[in-house]
């Protein structure tokens, strides 16, 4: 039976701005992944890494995070700040020994664009061949 | 202040595997500044032992607090407040507070969770250096200010030791050569004189060599 993985996408403001106009619907015609969930947050800068384990403990399968391409930041440095917190959390996850792959940053332009969808849709397929969070232990 | 850094997951994770409740105890003081273990290093590992017991497919209970210090006894005592909510304790503060935990609680067991590494500060964000080793015989009013025991590779007195290159250590091409900054310093100050003294053989006791230090301040003892 086919995996579907609980992915939870982190984005910033801006680059999801137009996504979220959309509304559900016409983020799913767009091909928008029905098990991904939008955590909208004002910037990239204000990402925790305690946000992106609590994702884990709470059983995403991956994590993605979303902002603004490094040098177009709407806030200057909010999204390098984000991509820094993200490979906090690859290099957690190697500690723990598990696949880093789990989670990943993605530089978009700000606004709706298809690439948001698209990030979100090899997110979904990465984390299909990966199978379910290992820290699901005990529910697996 | 002292430095340290965290241990990987995996230990951490590893030595409290016989624990089903572990209470994660940060420090206000050093680590907190070198983010090392305070607030939210706490935060971070107690999330992250969670996980690694869920991974293992246990369940794990954790606590996560943070003391003013751990290097005094009365901060210590208030590790009380928890009394029978943990099996083991995991300390973020320097080796000292792990220390102190083992000396003032004989029937808790408590695992380091950082690396102490150096006393050091830190001249841009995120990187942190060590200037001093406590060697308890201070000589830089000799050295401009400059610490050859902790910034010389080969810790010399009467330093450079003729290997350094453009400024550069001969053992570490990415370190400066600190004698070199020790001659050019004095010089400045027009204090080659002493420069020109021979230091010494030092008697490397107060360093630790002649076993655990201990200041005792009589004006303070009741
Ligand atoms: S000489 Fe000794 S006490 Fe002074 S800075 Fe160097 S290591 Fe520290
Ligand atoms: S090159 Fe300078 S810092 Fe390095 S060992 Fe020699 S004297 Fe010490």
């Amino acid at each position: 039976m086919a995996f579907t993985p609980d992915i939870q996408v982190f984005c910033c403001h801006y680059t999801s701005q137009q996504a979220l106009a959309e509304g559900p619907e016409g983020l799913a015609a767009d091909g928008f992944p029905a098990n991904a969930t939008i955590n909208r947050l004002v910037c990239g800068g204000k990402l925790k890494v305690s946000s992106l384990l609590a994702a884990f403990e709470q059983g995403a399968d991956g994590v993605c995070v979303i902002g603004c391409r490094p040098d177009e930041c709407h806030n200057l440095m909010g999204s390098q700040r984000a991509a820094r917190r993200v490979l906090a959390v690859k290099k957690a996850l190697e500690e723990l020994e598990v696949e880093p792959e789990r989670v990943a940053m993605f530089h978009l332009e700000r606004g709706f664009h298809p690439e948001f969808v698209r990030v979100t849709q090899e997110m979904n397929e990465k984390l299909q061949q990966l199978g379910p969070s290992p820290f699901k232990g005990e529910k697996r | 202040m002292i430095i340290a850094e965290r241990k990987p997951v995996n230990e951490i994770v590893e030595m409290v595997k016989d624990a089903k409740r572990v209470l994660v105890l940060g420090c206000r003081g050093c680590v907190s500044v070198c983010s090392a273990g305070g607030e939210r290093e706490v935060e971070l590992l107690s999330s992250l032992i969670r996980l690694g017991k869920q991974k293992q497919g246990q369940k794990a209970e954790v606590i996560g607090a943070t003391l003013v210090r751990q290097c005094d006894k009365e901060y210590v005592d208030e590790i009380d407040q928890w009394q029978g909510r943990y099996d083991a304790i995991v300390s973020m503060a320097c080796g000292v507070g792990v220390n102190f935990i083992a000396n003032l609680r004989p029937n808790d067991q408590v695992f380091p969770a950082v690396n102490t590494t150096s006393f050091g500060g830190s001249a841009e964000q995120g990187v942190w250096s060590e200037q001093c080793a406590g060697c308890g015989d201070c000589v830089l009013h000799l050295t401009g200010g400059l610490c050859p025991v902790a910034r010389c590779a080969k810790s010399l007195m009467n330093g450079p030791c003729g290997g350094s290159v453009e400024g550069r250590c001969e053992i570490h091409q990415e370190v400066p050569c600190i004698w070199q900054f020790i001659h050019e310093r004095l010089n400045r100050f027009e204090r080659r004189q002493d420069l020109e003294r021979v230091a010494p053989i030092r008697d490397w006791r107060s360093a630790g060599h002649g076993g655990p230090r201990k200041t005792v301040r009589d004006d303070l003892t009741v």
